[in-house]
Parts: C-alpha cells; structure tokens; sequence
C-alpha cells in the first residue's frame, strides 16, 4: 500500500511540533533552574525544525530588523527584508529561540510577492532574552538566516490585553492599507506596499482566568491567506508569539487591480475574511 | 529562615500600651531587619487627610518599592487607606505612619489600580481585616498578570519584596461605590479605560479632596497601560468638576490645584495622540513612531527613558485602528 505522502508530511509537522512545544517546556522550566537556562536552544530547533540541514549565516538573502532592547516585550517589531539579488524565496521562518514555543511564524510565498526588494514585518511576543531567527528558503532549497538578539522579558505570560473587554468584542475586525511605493522609481522592479490587521487577543494559553482560575485556553489566529487579485502574496501560519491584534506589513508585486483579500482562521475554527477595494475605489 | 510575623491589629489586642507596641517593634526590627519599620513620612494636605509621596524612581532594592504617592483618611469610626505602595517592607511602613495618629481600625483599603507600586503593600494590612476595594475588574486584571508581577518584582526588589502576595479586592467598584468613615464619605469612581482598564478615583467629600491614582502623572512622566483615547476624555471630564478642591497625584506632589494639575499630562497625551495619528496617516511604522514622536516632551518629565517609547507604541498600536 503507498503512502499519501501529503499526509506523511502533515504528520511530520505535526510530531515536529510537538517535540518542538516539548523542548520548549523545558526551557520554559529552565529559567528556574539555572543549569538548563544556559543551552543554547537553537540546536534542537535546527534539527526538530530544519532537520538540521545546512543553514548559510548573513549571506545578505534576508535581513532582519529588530530593536535590542524592546520598549514592550509584548509588542516586538520585527522586518524581514529581501533584496531583490536574493531571487526567489519560497519561504520564511521566524524563531524566537527562548520562546515557549520557539517557531513565531511561517510565511509560504506567491506569486504576487514578486521579485523585486521585498519586505514584511509583524510584531511578537518575545518571552526573555532571546535570539530571535529570521531563515528563508529559497527556491533551489538553500536555508539562509539572519538572527538579531532582543532584551525583552515576559511578552508571553504577560497579559496580552490594555482592554480585556475591548479585546473579545471586536474580534475578528480586519482593516486592510495599501500604500504608494515611495521609490517606485529607485527599483527596476516595483513593489507596492500593504498592511493586514486583525482583531484578535492571540491569547497565549498563559494567560490566567479570573472565574475559573485556569489558565485561558490557547486561542489564537493560526492560519492567514493574503491574496492580490487572486494570486498568493503569502500564506502566514502563526503560534502564540504573534503579538495581539496581529498585524503584518509587507510588499507586494503590483498586479491590475491591487485588490488584497485575506482569509484568516483562528484556533476555534473561526475564519474572518476581508478585502480591500482596490484601485477602482 | 525566620519567619517575621506581621505587625498591626492582633500585636495592639495584646499590648494596648502604645509605648511597650513601638518597644516590641524596634525588637522586633532588631532580630528581623527585614522588617525594620520607620514609619512613612506622611503629611496632612487637608483636615484628616494625608498623603506620602513616593520617589521618582523606578523600582530598585533601594527604595524597596517607595514609588508612588499613597494615603489615607481618617473619619470618626475607622480609617480609609489609597494605594499602599510597591512592598509588604512600603505597606508595613504605611501603616506604622497611620499608627502615628490613630489608632482608629483600618475600615478599607483600596487600590486605584493594578500596577505593582500600588497593590504590593496591601498584605500588610491583612491583619486588620479591612475591605479591600477595587474596580470591578481589577480581579481579572491582577489574575492575568500575577504569575509575571511577582516574578518581575521580586526581581527588581530583593528582600522588600519578601512576603508580597495578590490580594484581589472583596469590595467592587463598578460605578459609584460610598464608603462611610462616620463622619465623612469617601467616594470610589470607577472609569472607562484610561491609565489602565481598572482606574478608580476617590473623593473625600468634606474636604474636596479628590484622589486620582495613576490618572494624574506630575513630574513623573505619564504611563500608558489602557487607553489615550479613553484617558483624554476621561481628563476632559474630570476637568469638568467643580467640587475639586486639591487633586493628589498617583506620582508627583502630595496636591496640586484642579484643575491645573491636569494640564502638563493632558498637553502630553495630546501631543503623542497628534504626532502618532500624523505618522499613521503617512504609513509610518510603529518602529520609527517610538523613536521619534513626542521627543519635544522629554525635557518635560522625569523617567522620559524609562517609559516615552513604551507609550508612543502602545498609542500606536491602539490608533492605528481609528
């Protein structure tokens, strides 16, 4: 009988995962005992992750843009940038190493992501001192990375909300930007700018619950498709890093309308969709 | 270890005698240094109403956790205490200065808010067996973040720390809430989200003394922890009231006039709300925003470093939404 490699995949994915979340209990546990705090994590994280394929440092293919000393550990910026002498990148991993769960994000790339100097940032939850990994794939299968080290402390148990309330009750509200490119004229291949935000209090699963004295399930936005005019910009698959109120930033390749339309899905099995007017508005 | 007993209502049961009290104490203090209690310096800003004022600083096991302004009101039949400071070693200290001038019972406590240099003292007041007032969502809010309050400030305090639990309120707030000294009532307001999403106020009728917490800043700069939004207009309406006679600070002077208190942290909040919006509507970063907006205020304020920036992204992420 053969196997559905597809299925294989997934399932793969899902035992790295886990053994992932494993790791990243121990290390968790680690801060209390100072002998674990030590390891250095991105070991693991290689192999569970990358299986340990060979990853090329600083090659200039990504850039990654971090502050060293976040102002509000729960809201980290980040920019991953790739020139356009990077050529195609399939895919981008954010790791953020002391983090409960290490992996903030995958971002798989489209079409419409172009070729040019591209750009996309998002904000994270950074837990402690921690390196935080920016590693893209490029199309003939080479890993490359970019790490940034972060002072931040308690992004992911700190409570995610300013306004618990405000927080629950607009849930899943998107709001969609695009913006001119500023140096359309510097770039032999244009890119346009946008930006994606969703309502959401990303809870963490850390968090504790008032009534119940339980710690909040995990609920957060696991899956968000950005499309222009149909075609993939990329396709984000989140953890409990991603900041609340989720928001990327990114490039894109012009097309005719510049129509974004997003499909995001949540851990409950919410999906919220929204699409921006394009340029007939 | 030796484990340090707390001082307050059972110790006076027993040794009524104000004199043979302060020997225990300093004997007390003597075999347990931890527990060495001078009594916050207190003073009387209105007829049985006094106030502390904390330090400027942020919080460090030098002073132990003294960072913000607390007081307390005394009526006929008991006594109210706002805020008690960042530590068990502050609230212990805070209650040795009310000793000093009644020996009244402590009828209420409350916190104005969440944050940890107003809540952490409250387990020194246990023993007296007040109400702990609050708003009606401090309990959610203190839950989310007590895993990470006591870590951190145990951290950042060292040995004054020792001792410090959570204690939620048994008394909410969810609007208006009188508290009656006997001869005078306290009013507990709670707002909309502002400084944070649990800010109350409290006003002393008879003198027209009206507490703010962490809704009024002076000198110390502003901190951001709700919304600018809700925090200017609620400063719009409070400017509004005219049974204010002095306004005490959550940081900064022991009073001020009202409502020109209010106005260096009103121009503050407008000025980061205006450039933030400005940066918005051009497709500016977040990033960039906390590196250059409001910056015209830094010779303004105390502890600019400490919390500008934090301010300006919290500003950020909440308008972008405008």
């Amino acid at each position: 009988m053969k196997t559905n490699p597809i299925k294989r995949t997934k399932f793969s994915q899902a035992l790295a995962a886990l053994l992932i979340l494993g790791a990243g209990i121990a290390v968790g546990m680690g801060a209390s005992a100072p002998a674990f705090a030590d390891d250095d994590p991105w070991k693991d994280i290689h192999r569970n992750v990358f299986e340990s394929r060979e990853v090329i440092e600083n090659d200039g293919v990504v850039e990654l843009e971090a502050p060293y000393r976040a102002e509000d550990a729960a809201v980290v910026p980040l920019t991953m940038r790739f020139p356009a002498s990077a050529g195609e990148v399939k895919r981008l991993t954010l790791i953020i190493d002391k983090n409960p769960a290490p992996v903030a994000a995958t971002f798989v790339f489209g079409e419409a992501a172009g070729k040019g100097d591209r750009m996309i940032s998002t904000r994270v939850r950074v837990d402690t001192y921690s390196n935080i990994r920016a590693i893209a794939e490029t199309a003939d299968g080479k890993l490359h990375m970019a790490t940034k080290f972060v002072k931040a402390s308690g992004g992911c148990s700190a409570a995610a909300s300013k306004d618990a309330d405000e927080a629950l009750a607009n849930l899943g509200k998107m709001q969609i930007r695009t913006f001119p490119d500023v140096h359309a004229k510097d770039r032999s291949t244009p890119q346009r700018e946008a930006q994606v935000m969703i309502r959401h209090p990303n809870f963490t699963g850390m968090q504790m619950d008032q009534v119940t004295r339980q710690y909040t399930p995990m609920k957060i936005v696991q899956e968000m498709d950005v499309t222009r005019d149909g075609e993939r910009i990329f396709k984000m698959e989140g953890g409990i890093s991603i900041s609340e109120n989720p928001n990327f930033r990114f490039t894109f390749a012009p097309g005719s309308e510049d129509a974004i339309e997003v499909t995001a899905t949540d851990s409950d099995g919410k999906v919220f969709t929204a699409s921006s007017a394009g340029k007939a508005s | 270890m030796v484990r340090c007993p707390h001082f307050g209502g059972r110790f006076r049961e027993y040794f009524p005698g104000l004199k043979l009290f302060f020997v225990l104490t300093s004997l007390l203090a003597f075999t347990c240094p931890g527990w060495a209690v001078e009594p916050l310096p207190a003073r009387e800003v209105a007829p049985g109403v006094f106030v502390h004022q904390g330090r400027y600083e942020i919080f460090t096991p030098r002073n132990s956790g003294d960072t913000s302004n607390t007081g307390f009101v005394i009526g006929r039949d008991g006594v109210a205490v706002i805020d008690t400071g960042g530590s068990p070693r502050v609230g212990a200290a805070l209650l040795a200065a009310i000793r000093e001038h009644t020996e009244l019972p402590i009828r209420y406590v409350i916190n104005t808010h969440m944050h940890p240099d107003h809540i952490f003292g409250n387990v020194a007041f246990e023993g007296e067996n007040p109400q702990f007032v609050g708003h009606a969502k401090l309990p959610r809010a203190l839950a989310a973040r007590r895993d990470r309050y006591l870590t951190i400030n145990r951290e950042l305090l060292g040995e004054a720390f020792e001792g410090a639990r959570i204690m939620p309120p048994t008394e909410f707030a969810k609007d208006r809430l009188e508290l009656d000294l006997g001869d005078r009532k306290l009013l507990v307001e709670a707002h909309p989200t502002a400084h944070t999403d649990n800010d109350v106020t409290v006003f002393d009728e008879k003198t027209g003394t009206l507490f703010l917490g962490d809704l009024l800043f002076a000198r110390h700069i502003p901190a951001l922890d709700g919304s600018i939004r809700g925090w200017l207009a609620l400063l719009d309406d409070l400017a509004k009231r005219n049974d204010v006679k002095r306004a005490v600070p959550g940081h900064g002077p022991e009073q001020m006039p009202w409502p020109a208190a209010i106005g260096a942290e009103r121009r503050y909040l407008t000025k980061i709300a205006d450039e933030v919006r400005v940066m918005i509507k051009e497709g500016r970063p977040l990033a960039e925003a906390a590196q250059t907006a409001g910056l015209s205020e830094k010779d303004a304020w105390l502890l600019f470093k400490e919390y500008h920036a934090r301010n300006v992204s919290a500003a950020f992420a909440e308008l972008e939404w405008e």
